[in-house]
């Protein structure tokens, strides 16, 4: 059993090898020097199964700027349709966008996230089906540290017996409540980016609270 | 790399000096290689004498201001769309001023490297390049209107040093330019005025302008019975129109219309009345631009269309209220001036709002705004707390009903969000279901908190007592509080409930008589003085006059002058309430202005020893009203 997984390990591609070779590097206790990952993934559905994922639009966030130049878009060809969800992210099965494998959308998008925390909105969602995506390419599940807003955004909250807090905030209701224009909601780069300024008002809704550390803030979101 | 997000950032550049001079595709490009940045307020953009950064800004959200040591005075606040930091990287300099956020911003930084190539090939962005060269502090088409202060005193010191500079100002005009042909019948001119709320029409042919008609002119002509009132527009018009050049300062602007003594200048495309008018400059304009005051801000106000015109009036309004406070005017006039404005400015976002929906209210409804803005107490802006009441409907039509308000209220308080109003932390917003109730069900929630009383329902109906129609019908209102007043009467436990909520509030000073300030969180250390001095005040005053079945008088200084009238054994102290009240609020009302934000939170460190034992003095009264209330009413029944 331990020989096959030792096997196992040692047949994994480079590209992998690489990308776990990015965890080796100390952990940074400063929130501003962190390298922050947000992500968003359009899926054929909402099944981590049967549904695959389309698009994957990513950006870095660093000292609070998002490069533009430094900004993640591809699109994956999957022979899975849904017409019923193509009409929320309106990406058609055989549109003109450039389409590459999966495997080569993942290859492209380990070598972009390297080490980096993952910020999503309901990240569950997203890395899980990162994560089958990986499976069936034969490849262990991602080793990133990951956060998510609509967690961190029910900390800033106050505590009161007034108010109604819910189990959980849709990305639609933090655009509300931040004020963030919905232009180019339910692409996977303009949803990333909403996320983006989400995460920044909530960090600092939260630093007026209380100094927070990298440690505390994973422990939050 | 093109993508979502730098079409975005195109979509947004397009529409401003110089980058409205580029093609789509060069401002794709041009947006690939920029920088979002998300900067916190009062976070540090650059300093004075920074060397140059590889980048300048634009702001997409947010303020930015301008400062300029040592004084650190604001120079200039640039808003969405203004261009700032720029003049340095052409003039190949260090940075003169200090860039700090002046609320949260998000802008876009753009590499100078990468735009300077657009600049030489494109005039009309070279040409920009220059004049923001000459002008001093940025984007030299900006037209914020700037203008003097309210009554600054001596001109010490400006809060605004471009005042000075008036002549050089350019002046805002109205670009949306109102016109009749000259054969238009004065009745349909007169008509169209009204719609259009102005109070003078252009009269143009082939585009030339031939003539205005003012409302003097309607009067002059048409009332006194002179013309008919289906007279052409030619026959009624002043003509020649006095034409001037977009690049119009205030003070020419002013002199212009002293000269001819006409209330009204056309500006038009080469200044001449031979090109095509392009805007229109009322005595009105150029009274908002040199000098506040509130009967022109309102003026201003009501006219808004849009929310963000409101949001620049606001600027106008502080600065008022900035000036108003330099020249030491009492505080009871102040707070009633500054809250005449801003409630107009909150039935203005009203009013927007329903224009944006289709259908007009299923019933009657009433705004009601809470807390200090409930109390006319409300000189900075601070959260948003309100609530709907609309008329009773059946049951089968309630949720749909209820459906419209939320909707409305939704829009409602974005659109006082985008003002700078705060959301409340705790959702006490006519968004909010359970604040958007109709007249019964309200009624059933109050009965519920008068006679089951908690820490939580004693502040829920404490808000009832403090509120302010703000628009709509004002018999809901009135129907609702008389109906709690009937309630109370029947449960004379509530007041002991509120009382002892009134004495909840922690205490301002410890045994040794310090201050006591904040253990933890982003304000350890500061003096709250919303908590801890404001909030015992206006809980007092509110139990002591409910006690005595006063209704309708909901400021708490004029409360307590009431109960000083009421109780005559007790004037002194209640008068004593009332100053403290008010030598409080001012004092909030300049740490918030200083620090751009509430005021809430005083640094202790940063006062001076006079403003602390003006504070201390304070303290002394909160302390004996506490001990009035926790005696006239047996709170130690409760307590203990």
């Amino acid at each position: 059993m331990i020989d096959f997984f030792k096997k196992k390990e040692s047949n994994l591609p480079d590209f992998w090898k690489n990308y776990e070779a990015t965890f080796s590097k100390n952990a940074i206790e400063n929130i501003e020097d962190i390298t922050f990952v947000v992500l968003d993934t359009e899926t054929t559905g909402l099944d981590y199964y049967t549904d695959r994922m389309l698009c994957i639009g990513a950006l870095k966030l660093h000292k609070n700027v998002i490069k533009i130049d430094s900004t993640f878009e591809i699109f994956i060809k999957q022979e899975h349709y849904n017409r019923e969800t193509a009409q929320i992210h309106g990406i058609l099965k055989n549109g003109k966008t450039e389409r590459i494998t999966e495997l080569e959308a993942i290859k492209l998008f380990l070598v972009y996230l390297e080490n980096s925390i993952i910020i999503a909105h309901h990240a569950h969602f997203d890395i899980t089906i990162f994560n089958k995506a990986l499976h069936r390419n034969n490849l262990p599940k991602l080793k990133n540290k990951v956060l998510d807003t609509s967690t961190l955004y029910k900390k800033t909250l106050i505590k009161s017996n007034l108010l109604n807090r819910k189990e959980h905030y849709s990305l639609d209701e933090l655009t509300d409540k931040f004020n963030i224009s919905k232009k180019d909601r339910h692409t996977a780069l303009g949803d990333a980016y909403i996320t983006a300024i989400a995460f920044l008002k909530i960090l600092n809704k939260l630093k007026e609270k209380k100094k927070l550390t990298v440690q505390q803030l994973l422990r939050l979101g | 790399m093109k993508n979502t997000i730098s079409f975005r950032v195109a979509d947004f550049l397009k529409n401003y000096p110089p980058f409205n001079e580029l093609t789509i595709d060069e401002l794709q490009d041009l947006s690939t290689q920029i920088s979002i940045i998300y900067k916190e307020k009062d976070a540090k953009i650059f300093s004075e004498n920074d060397p140059q950064h590889p980048h300048f800004y634009i702001i997409h959200k947010g303020a930015i201001s301008l400062r300029k040591k040592p004084k650190n005075n604001i120079v200039d606040i640039c808003d969405e769309g203004d261009i700032f930091g720029l003049r340095p990287l052409i003039a190949n300099e260090n940075y003169k001023m200090d860039a700090v956020a002046h609320e949260e911003s998000i802008l876009y930084a753009i590499p100078i490297d990468i735009f300077k190539p657009y600049a030489k090939n494109n005039r009309e962005v070279g040409n920009f390049l220059i004049e923001s060269f000459a002008s001093n502090t940025r984007n030299p088409y900006s037209k914020s209107h700037r203008g003097t202060l309210y009554g600054e005193s001596g001109g010490t010191e400006p809060f605004n040093p471009s005042a000075e500079l008036l002549d050089l100002q350019p002046v805002k005009y109205t670009k949306n330019i109102i016109s009749c042909s000259p054969n238009t019948q004065a009745k349909q001119v007169a008509a169209t005025m009204t719609l259009k709320n102005v109070g003078a029409i252009l009269v143009v042919e082939n585009k030339l302008p031939i003539g205005i008609i003012t409302d003097k002119d309607l009067r002059n002509k048409i009332v006194s019975g002179k013309l008919p009132i289906t007279a052409p527009a030619h026959q009624i018009m002043t003509t020649p129109v006095i034409t001037y050049p977009k690049k119009l300062t205030i003070t020419q602007a002013q002199m212009a219309m002293i000269k001819s003594s006409i209330s009204h200048l056309c500006i038009t495309k080469d200044g001449t009345p031979n090109s095509k008018a392009i805007g229109i400059l009322s005595k009105h304009d150029v009274m908002v631009a040199v000098g506040n005051n509130p009967t022109v801000l309102i003026k201003a106000i009501k006219r808004a269309k849009r929310t963000k015109e409101i949001k620049q009036i606001r600027k106008g309004i502080t600065m008022l209220l900035t000036g108003y406070l330099e020249q030491n005017i009492p505080m009871t006039l102040i707070s009633k001036i500054i809250s005449e404005l801003n409630d107009t400015c909150i039935k203005q976002v009203i009013k927007i709002s329903l224009s944006k929906i289709e259908t007009p209210p299923p019933v009657n409804f009433t705004w009601l705004s809470l807390g200090s803005q409930g109390r006319s107490e409300q000189l900075l802006q601070t959260d948003q707390d309100n609530a709907l009441i609309f008329e009773d409907v059946a049951d089968s039509k309630l949720d749909e009903t209820r459906n419209y308000f939320l909707k409305l209220a939704s829009q409602v308080t974005k659109r006082l969000n985008v003002i700078g109003y705060e959301f409340c932390p705790a959702e006490m917003m006519a968004s909010n279901p359970s604040w958007c109730l109709s007249l019964s069900e309200w009624k059933t929630n109050v009965n519920n908190w008068i006679t089951n009383p908690g820490p939580d329902e004693v502040l829920l109906s404490s808000i009832f007592f403090d509120f302010n129609i703000t628009y709509g019908k004002p018999e809901l209102a009135s129907n609702l509080s008389d109906y709690i007043f009937e309630t109370v009467k029947n449960y004379p436990n509530f007041f002991l409930h509120l009382a002892s909520g009134a004495l909840q509030n922690p205490s301002p000073t410890s045994f040794f008589r310090q201050f006591l300030v904040e253990q933890d969180g982003a304000h350890k250390d500061f003096f709250d003085v919303k908590r801890r001095a404001l909030m015992p005040l206006t809980d007092a005053a509110r139990v002591l006059i409910l006690s005595h079945s006063i209704k309708y008088i909901n400021n708490t200084t004029e409360r307590f002058e009431k109960l000083a009238e009421l109780e005559p054994n007790n004037v002194e102290i209640f008068m004593a309430g009332s100053y403290a009240y008010k030598a409080l609020l001012k004092f909030r009302t300049r740490q918030g202005l200083a620090h751009n934000d509430s005021g809430r939170y005083i640094s202790l460190d940063k006062l001076s020893k006079e403003e602390k034992i003006k504070l201390k003095r304070t303290f002394k009264t909160i302390k004996e009203m506490q001990d009035l209330i926790y005696i006239r009413f047996n709170v130690s029944n409760l307590l203990r």
